[in-house]
């Protein structure tokens, strides 16, 4: 087997990954950025709709064009790209990475790992929903796939259960291709996308989204031919009698979340049980000082920005201790007050650099408190949404009174407050 | 006047905005805004609502069959369809570079279509 010395190497070539990998590049780092697919930029390449790229780059792009400008600094910081290669195993003990690809076996030995394996898809086989198993159901990513890049139609009559970006974004897409799209059904009483995405995917083309909504069975043979659907009580989360109805269509569409990928990591890294998703410091590592990680197998994101941002942040990171730098080492628990969902970092280093804490609402509010405590930060903020992240920045400042406080865990939490 | 809530979608963060005018859209106010542009995209979405629309192109002998295109700026919204009719007869060749434009001057809108994605020739 071929063995490779190296400063860095960054697994998984999407929007994280890239970033990482230009950063480590960037800091005189010897670094291989290692893609299972025959091309970088992850789900960027199909996603062909505009509105990324504003926090990064201070314009409005489309995933491709997103992906084209990172392969383009990759490229002129020297960076060995190694695609269609596929890791099968990280050895903690050995810091080493053992990869398959057509040229054969190849043990990589970094001085820091930096993972970006970014997010799944929730597939039909997670939801345990009642039926036969008909072809024509697929995960919008899929779908987005066919449309985008391999120039298919999935069917004639779509129904888009989930209301996450990409559904909505599918929703508009297969409009325009020539489907019939009848509607988007959601079992929140709330939409699971952007707000931007409603108004100009669904509204704009008059598609129906049906709130505290679900499929419940799927009806057809060898090809779907039907869904039936039914309203949720959301209090008792049951099916309100009454409410089931049964429309026909060839085609139906999952966008029901992403699922962080880290099967291999996940044995010796602390997981987050609610991000689902690998845990880290405030500086970007997780629990064995080695590894870094960021991006989508850290928690989902919404914006592609912010997971550039952070996946910056851990290849500067992992630059350091690479280049004999030192980072500083205790972190204390950053804990989910009251209403908090997906969070990260989960620890925070008071002796270390200014970070942003990303966080999502459990629930929809006018307006909210924003609280990192013990009396840290407080902050009043307008139109609190599940669907979109929060950033709370922590400044020098901040991380120099935890450590004159002394303080062993913080906590950030959400509070409605009356509009 | 009448009144209108809309979001905003100009950015991701989707404000949404409270939009008063006069029945002949020449007086408008707007509260809810983040930035200006939620002024301006409501002034739009008034008098003129456009949207930047996004698809795809055939691409003969490249490493994909498709590249993505998108308008250079927002059209009138109910073109959108028309556009889209507008690529399916189109047949670009490989190799094709972001920027390389396919249509001119849409519709009288001074915007163009062009290529977001590089695709290789096979």
């Amino acid at each position: 087997m071929r063995t490779l010395e190296l400063d860095s190497l960054v697994i998984g070539g999407g929007a994280a990954g890239m970033a990482a990998a230009v950063e480590c590049a960037e800091r005189g780092c010897k670094t291989v950025l290692v893609e299972r697919e025959a091309s970088t930029g992850g789900v960027l390449n199909q996603c062909i709709h505009n509105g990324f790229g504003l926090h990064v780059f201070k314009e409005e792009l489309t995933g491709p064009e997103y992906a084209h400008l990172f392969q383009k600094q990759m490229a002129d910081r020297g960076i060995d790209v190694h695609p269609d290669r596929f890791v099968l195993k990280v050895d903690p003990q050995k810091k080493e990475v053992i990869t398959i690809g057509a040229s054969g076996a190849t043990c990589y030995k970094p001085n820091a790992l930096i993972m970006t394996t970014g997010a799944r898809e929730r597939s039909f086989a997670n939801l345990r929903i009642p039926g036969t198993r008909p072809s024509g159901i697929f995960t919008a990513g899929v779908a987005q796939r066919f449309v985008n890049l391999q120039n298919r139609l999935p069917g004639k009559k779509a129904f888009i259960l989930g209301s996450g970006d990409i559904g909505l974004i599918m929703a508009r897409r297969l409009t325009l291709e020539g489907m019939e799209v009848l509607g988007v059904a959601e079992l929140m009483p709330f939409p699971g996308g952007l707000a931007r995405n409603i108004s100009q995917c669904l509204d704009d083309f008059d598609i129906p989204l049906y709130l505290s909504t679900s499929v419940v069975e799927v009806h057809g043979k060898e090809r779907l031919n039907a869904i039936t659907l039914a309203r949720f009580d959301p209090g008792t989360g049951k099916v309100l009698p009454g409410t089931r109805k049964t429309i026909e269509v060839d085609t139906l569409i999952l966008s029901v979340g992403l699922l962080p990928q880290n099967e291999l990591i996940e044995d010796f890294c602390e997981v987050d049980a609610i991000n689902r998703g690998v845990r880290v410091d405030s500086m970007m590592r997780t629990s064995n000082p080695w590894i870094f990680a960021a991006g989508n197998n850290v928690t989902v994101y919404d914006l592609v920005d912010f997971v550039t941002l952070d996946a910056k942040f851990a290849g500067q990171m992992a630059a350091t201790i690479i280049k004999g730098g030192r980072l500083a080492q205790s972190a204390i628990p950053l804990k989910r007050g009251k209403n908090v969902g997906a969070m990260t970092p989960g620890k925070v280093c008071a002796g270390g650099n200014p970070f942003t804490i990303f966080l999502r609402s459990r629930k929809v509010m006018e307006k909210g408190r924003i609280e990192l405590g013990p009396g840290l930060l407080s902050r009043v903020h307008m139109g609190i949404r599940p669907s979109e992240m929060l950033e709370v920045k922590v400044t020098q400042g901040h991380l120099e009174k935890i450590q004159q406080m002394g303080w062993k865990e913080l906590t950030i939490s959400l509070e409605e407050v009356e509009a | 006047m009448k009144s209108k809530k809309m979001v905003c979608i100009s950015c991701p963060l989707g404000c949404t905005l409270a939009v008063s005018y006069s029945e002949d859209g020449k007086e408008i106010a707007v509260s809810g805004n983040r930035c200006p542009r939620g002024v301006t995209y409501a002034e739009h979405e008034i008098r003129d609502p456009r949207r930047v629309v996004t698809s795809n192109v055939k691409v003969l002998g490249g490493e994909w069959p498709l590249a993505s295109v998108k308008t250079t700026g927002p059209i009138p919204k109910d073109r959108i369809r028309d556009l889209v009719q507008l690529l399916v007869p189109l047949e670009i060749s490989a190799p094709v570079s972001i920027g390389t434009k396919v249509l001119e001057n849409v519709f009288q809108s001074g915007e163009d279509v062009v290529v977001t994605r590089e695709v290789k020739k096979l």
